[in-house]
C-alpha cells in the first residue's frame, strides 16, 4: 500500500460513513415505521391531481448558454489548482504566466457582460 | 488480495457496470446519472494509478459540469426518447465488432510495445519516475513556466468557447423592460413629468 | 533554467495577433453592436500588419518555447499565404455583410482568432503545439460556419462541421499519443531522432495522425463534410474556409511528415499517395453532376488538395516545393473565384446556380474573361498558372518514380476540365438571363488581381519559385 493511497484513505472512511448513515436513514422507515396502506392514502394528494403530461418538457436555450459559460470558468479553475500548490517555486515568470491567462479570460467576461449573457430577461 | 485490489476490481466493475446502463436505461435523464457514476469511478481508478490531477479534473470539470450540461441537452431536445430507443439495443451486435476491432487494435499495439525488442529503451526521454512529488505538483511545475506557450494557448481556446457560445446562442427578447437603475436614479422631476394646460371641455 | 522567454522577434506575429485579438473584443464589447465596420476594419488593418512583420523577420531559423514554435522560411512562406487568404476573404465580407444585415464585429475577432491559430499550426514544432494551434483553428471555423445563425443550412453546416471536426481531433490525439508513446518525445526533431525504423505503435499513430489531418485538408476518406459545408456556410465564410484554413493545415502535413518521419517515409507515403490518389479522382467525378457553384468550388477543392499532396508523396525538396506553389497558386485563385461567385446576386438576393451564369459574356464581359481565365486555370490548361503548379508536383513526383501516380492525376485533371469548362460553355454560350448586381470595388479588385495573376504568372515566375524553392529546402 503506498503513500499516495494511504493519503486517499480518510475519504475512503468519509465516503463509507455517509453510505451508512445514508442508507439506514434509508432503510429505518421500511423496518420500523407503521405500515397500513390502503389505496387512497397510496393516490396523489387527496386535493390536488394527477399530472397532465411529463414533468419533462422543452428547456430554454439560455439554461445550455449559462452551463457552457459555467464549464468554460470550471476548466479554468481547473488550471488554478496545479498553480496554487506549486505558487512558492514558480517564480515571476509563473505568476505573470497566470495573470496573463487570467487576463484574458477576463476579457472574455468582460465580453459576455457586455453582451448581456449574464442577464435573465 | 490486498486492499488496492479490492479497490481495484469495485470501481472497475461498478465503471463497466453503470456504463452498460448509460446505453441501456429507458431514461435518458437516469443515462446522465449513471454517466455521472461511471465518471466517479474512473476518478477511482485513476487514482488508484497515482494519476490524481487527472482523478481531479474528471470530478470538477466532468462531474461538476460537463454531466450537468448533458443533463441540460437531455432535456432541452423535445425528443420522444421512448420511440428513438426502440429496438436500440438492437445495434449492440454492429457496436460490440466496432468495439472489438478497437480492443484487437489497441491490444496489438501494447503487445507491440511489451514484446517488442527494446521499444521502451529506444525513446527519446523516458518518462520520468512518480519520484516524491505528486503529479498536480509535477504539472505545476512545469505549465506555467516550461510550458508557457501551450497555456497562453489554451486560455485562448477558452476564449474562443466563449465568444461562440455566445454568438451562436445568445438572443434577447424584445419587449422586455428591465431595470436601468443609473437611469433610473439620475430621473428628476423635470424629465419625469409633464405639465399639460388642458382646456375645459376640449380634452387633450 | 533554460531561456523561457523567446526573443520577441521570433513571435512577433503570433504576438500581435493574440493582443490585437483581445484589443478588438474589447472595442467590440465597448461599442456594442454598431462596432462591426469599425471592428472589421480594424481586422484587415491587423491582419495586413501581420502579413508585413511576416516578410520582414529575419532569414535565419528560430525556434522558441523549446522548439514548439519554429520560425523558418518554411513557416514564413505559409504564414504569408495563410494570412493572405484571410485578409482577402475577410476585405470580401465587408460589403456581404452590409448586404445581408449580417454584421457581426465577432466575424472579424474570430477570422482574427483562427489566423492565429494558422500561424501557430504552420510554426508547430511538436505535437502539442500541432493540436493546439489546430483547435484554436477549428473553433473559431466552426463558429463562423454557422454565423449566420438564424439559417438553417448555416447552422447544419457548422453542426456538421463540428461533430465531424472533433471526430478527427480524437483520431489526431489517439495518434499522437501512439507516437509519444512509442518514440518518447512530442518535438518533431527528437521523434525523427528515434523513430529509425517502424514499429507496429508508430505506424499505427501516423495513420492516425494523417486521418486527422486528412481531415482538416479535405483529402478524400475524410472529405464528406466539404460539400455540404461550402454550400451551407455564407459565401464569404466559404471563401476564407477554402483559402486559410486548407494552407495551414496543408503547411502542418507536410511539415510533420517531413521533420517527424524522414526516416519512415516509405510508409507514410503509401497513405500520402493513396489519398491525393483518391481526392483527385473524386474531385473529378463527383463534381460534374453539381449545379450548385459553391458545392461545385467544394469538390474542386478535394481535387486540388489531391494534386498538392501528390507533390508531398515525392517527399523530395522537389515534391514540397512543388505543394508550396501548388497551394499559392490554388490560394489565388479559388480566392478570385470567390469575389465572382459573391457578385452573384440578383435584385438583392444571393443565388448560387452555375445556370445564373448563363450569357455573363454578354453581360458584363469582363467579368466572364476574368472568371474563364481562372476556370481555364483551375482545369490546368496552359500556359496559365494552374497549369504551372500541377507541371511542377508532377514533375517532382516522377522524379521520384510515382509514374502511376502522375499518369492518374493527368487523367483526372482532364476528366475535371470538363466541368471547368461547362462552366465558361454557360457564360459564353448560353442564352443571357437577368443582370447581376453591381459589382463592389473590392471584389473588383480581388477579381481582377487574380485573373492578372493566373494568366501572367508563367511570365516571369523566378521570383514565387525561388521563394518556394528557399522554403522547402529549410524543412530538410
Amino acid at each position: 500500500m503506498n503513500a499516495l493511497l494511504m493519503d486517499y484513505l480518510p475519504v475512503v472512511i468519509f465516503i463509507g460513513v455517509s453510505l451508512v448513515i445514508g442508507l439506514a436513514l434509508l432503510a429505518s422507515p421500511f423496518i420500523v415505521a407503521y405500515q397500513n396502506p390502503d389505496p387512497e392514502k397510496l393516490s396523489a394528494y387527496e386535493c390536488g391531481f394527477n399530472a397532465f403530461d411529463d414533468a419533462r418538457m422543452t428547456f430554454d436555450a439560455r439554461f445550455y448558454l449559462v452551463a457552457i459559460l459555467f464549464i468554460i470558468f470550471d476548466l479554468e479553475v481547473a488550471f488554478l489548482f496545479p498553480w496554487a500548490i506549486t505558487f512558492g517555486g514558480l517564480g515571476d515568470l509563473g505568476f505573470w504566466s497566470m495573470m496573463t491567462f487570467l487576463g484574458v479570460l477576463t476579457v472574455g467576461f468582460i465580453y459576455e457582460w457586455r453582451k448581456g449573457a449574464l442577464e435573465w430577461d | 488480495m490486498n486492499v488496492a485490489a479490492a479497490f481495484f476490481y469495485l470501481f472497475a466493475f461498478v465503471l463497466v457496470a453503470s456504463a452498460f446502463m448509460v446505453i441501456s436505461s429507458r431514461n435518458p435523464v437516469q443515462s446522465v446519472l449513471f454517466l455521472i457514476l461511471a465518471f466517479v469511478n474512473a476518478a477511482g481508478l485513476f487514482i488508484l494509478i497515482g494519476a490524481e490531477f487527472l482523478a481531479l479534473i474528471l470530478v470538477v470539470v466532468y462531474v461538476g459540469a460537463v454531466a450537468v450540461l448533458f443533463l441540460f441537452v437531455v432535456m432541452m431536445l423535445d425528443v420522444d426518447f421512448v420511440e428513438l430507443r426502440q429496438g436500440f439495443l438492437q445495434y449492440l451486435p454492429v457496436g460490440l465488432v466496432v468495439g472489438l476491432i478497437f480492443l484487437a487494435e489497441l491490444v496489438l499495439v501494447v503487445g507491440a510495445w511489451v514484446t517488442g525488442p527494446g521499444v521502451a529503451s529506444a525513446v527519446a526521454s523516458a518518462p520520468p519516475s512518480a519520484g516524491d512529488v505528486g503529479n498536480v505538483q509535477a504539472i505545476g511545475r512545469v505549465l506555467y513556466t516550461d510550458y508557457i506557450y501551450f497555456f497562453q494557448a489554451a486560455g485562448f481556446v477558452l476564449l474562443v468557447a466563449m465568444i461562440g457560445a455566445i454568438v451562436l446562442t445568445l438572443r434577447h427578447k424584445v419587449n422586455v423592460k428591465r431595470q436601468n437603475i443609473s437611469a433610473q436614479v439620475a430621473r428628476t422631476a423635470k424629465t419625469a413629468m409633464d405639465v399639460v394646460k388642458v382646456r375645459p371641455g376640449q380634452g387633450l | 533554467m533554460t531561456q523561457l522567454l523567446p526573443p520577441i522577434g521570433a513571435v512577433l506575429p503570433e504576438l500581435v495577433l493574440a493582443i490585437s485579438a483581445i484589443v478588438l473584443i474589447l472595442i467590440g464589447a465597448v461599442r456594442g453592436e454598431g462596432s462591426a465596420n469599425l471592428v472589421t476594419g480594424l481586422a484587415i488593418a491587423v491582419l495586413a500588419a501581420v502579413g508585413v512583420l511576416v516578410l520582414l523577420q529575419p532569414a535565419v531559423e528560430v525556434t522558441a518555447f523549446n522548439g514548439s514554435l519554429v520560425v523558418d522560411a518554411y513557416s514564413r512562406f505559409m504564414k504569408l499565404l495563410a494570412v493572405l487568404g484571410a485578409v482577402v476573404s475577410l476585405i470580401m465580407a465587408v460589403d456581404w455583410q452590409a448586404r445581408e444585415k449580417q454584421a457581426k464585429f465577432e466575424y472579424a475577432v474570430l477570422v482574427v482568432i483562427a489566423t492565429l491559430g494558422m500561424c501557430m499550426l504552420i510554426s508547430a514544432g511538436d505535437l502539442i503545439a500541432l493540436y493546439l494551434g489546430l483547435e484554436l483553428m477549428s473553433l473559431s471555423l466552426y463558429v463562423v460556419a454557422a454565423i449566420n445563425r438564424d439559417s438553417i443550412r448555416s447552422t447544419e453546416a457548422g453542426l456538421k462541421y463540428f461533430v465531424l471536426g472533433a471526430l478527427s481531433s480524437g483520431m489526431l490525439l489517439y495518434g499522437a499519443s501512439f507516437i509519444y508513446g512509442f518514440t518518447g518525445s512530442v518535438n518533431f526533431l527528437q521523434i525523427a531522432a528515434v523513430a529509425k525504423e517502424p514499429s507496429f505503435g508508430l505506424i499505427f499513430g501516423i495513420v492516425f495522425l494523417l486521418a486527422g489531418l486528412c481531415f482538416k485538408v479535405s483529402a478524400v476518406p475524410f472529405h464528406m463534410w466539404t460539400p455540404d459545408v461550402y454550400e451551407g456556410a455564407p459565401t464569404p465564410v466559404t471563401a476564407f474556409f477554402a483559402s486559410a484554413p486548407k494552407v495551414a493545415a496543408m503547411a502542418i502535413f507536410v511539415r510533420v511528415v517531413i521533420e517527424a518521419f524522414p526516416h519512415v517515409t516509405h510508409q507514410w507515403q503509401q497513405i500520402v499517395a493513396f489519398v491525393s490518389l483518391a481526392s483527385m479522382v473524386l474531385g473529378a467525378f463527383a463534381a460534374i453532376g453539381q449545379r450548385n457553384i459553391k458545392r461545385l468550388l467544394a469538390y474542386s477543392s478535394i481535387g486540388h488538395m489531391g494534386f498538392a499532396l501528390v507533390g508531398l508523396a515525392a517527399g523530395t525538396p522537389e515534391g514540397v516545393r512543388g505543394v508550396l506553389l501548388y497551394m499559392s497558386i490554388y490560394v489565388v485563385m479559388t480566392l478570385g473565384t470567390f469575389a465572382c461567385v459573391l457578385t452573384m446576386r440578383r435584385k438583392g438576393q444571393a443565388v448560387e446556380t452555375i445556370e445564373d451564369l448563363s450569357g455573363l459574356a454578354r453581360r458584363n464581359p469582363v467579368m466572364a474573361l476574368a472568371l474563364g481565365a481562372l476556370m481555364f486555370s483551375l482545369a490546368g490548361i496552359p500556359p496559365l498558372a494552374g497549369f504551372l503548379a500541377k507541371y511542377y508536383v508532377f514533375v517532382a513526383a516522377i522524379q521520384a518514380g510515382l509514374y502511376g501516380l502522375a499518369v492518374v492525376g493527368v487523367l483526372a485533371s482532364v476528366v475535371g476540365a470538363f466541368y471547368y469548362l461547362r462552366v465558361v460553355k454557360i457564360m459564353y454560350f448560353d442564352e443571357p438571363v437577368d443582370d447581376f448586381d453591381p459589382m463592389p470595388t473590392e471584389l473588383k479588385a480581388v477579381l481582377a488581381v487574380s485573373g492578372l495573376f493566373t494568366i501572367f504568372y508563367f511570365v516571369y515566375p523566378a521570383p514565387l519559385i525561388e521563394a518556394a524553392g528557399a522554403a522547402a529546402r529549410s524543412l530538410f
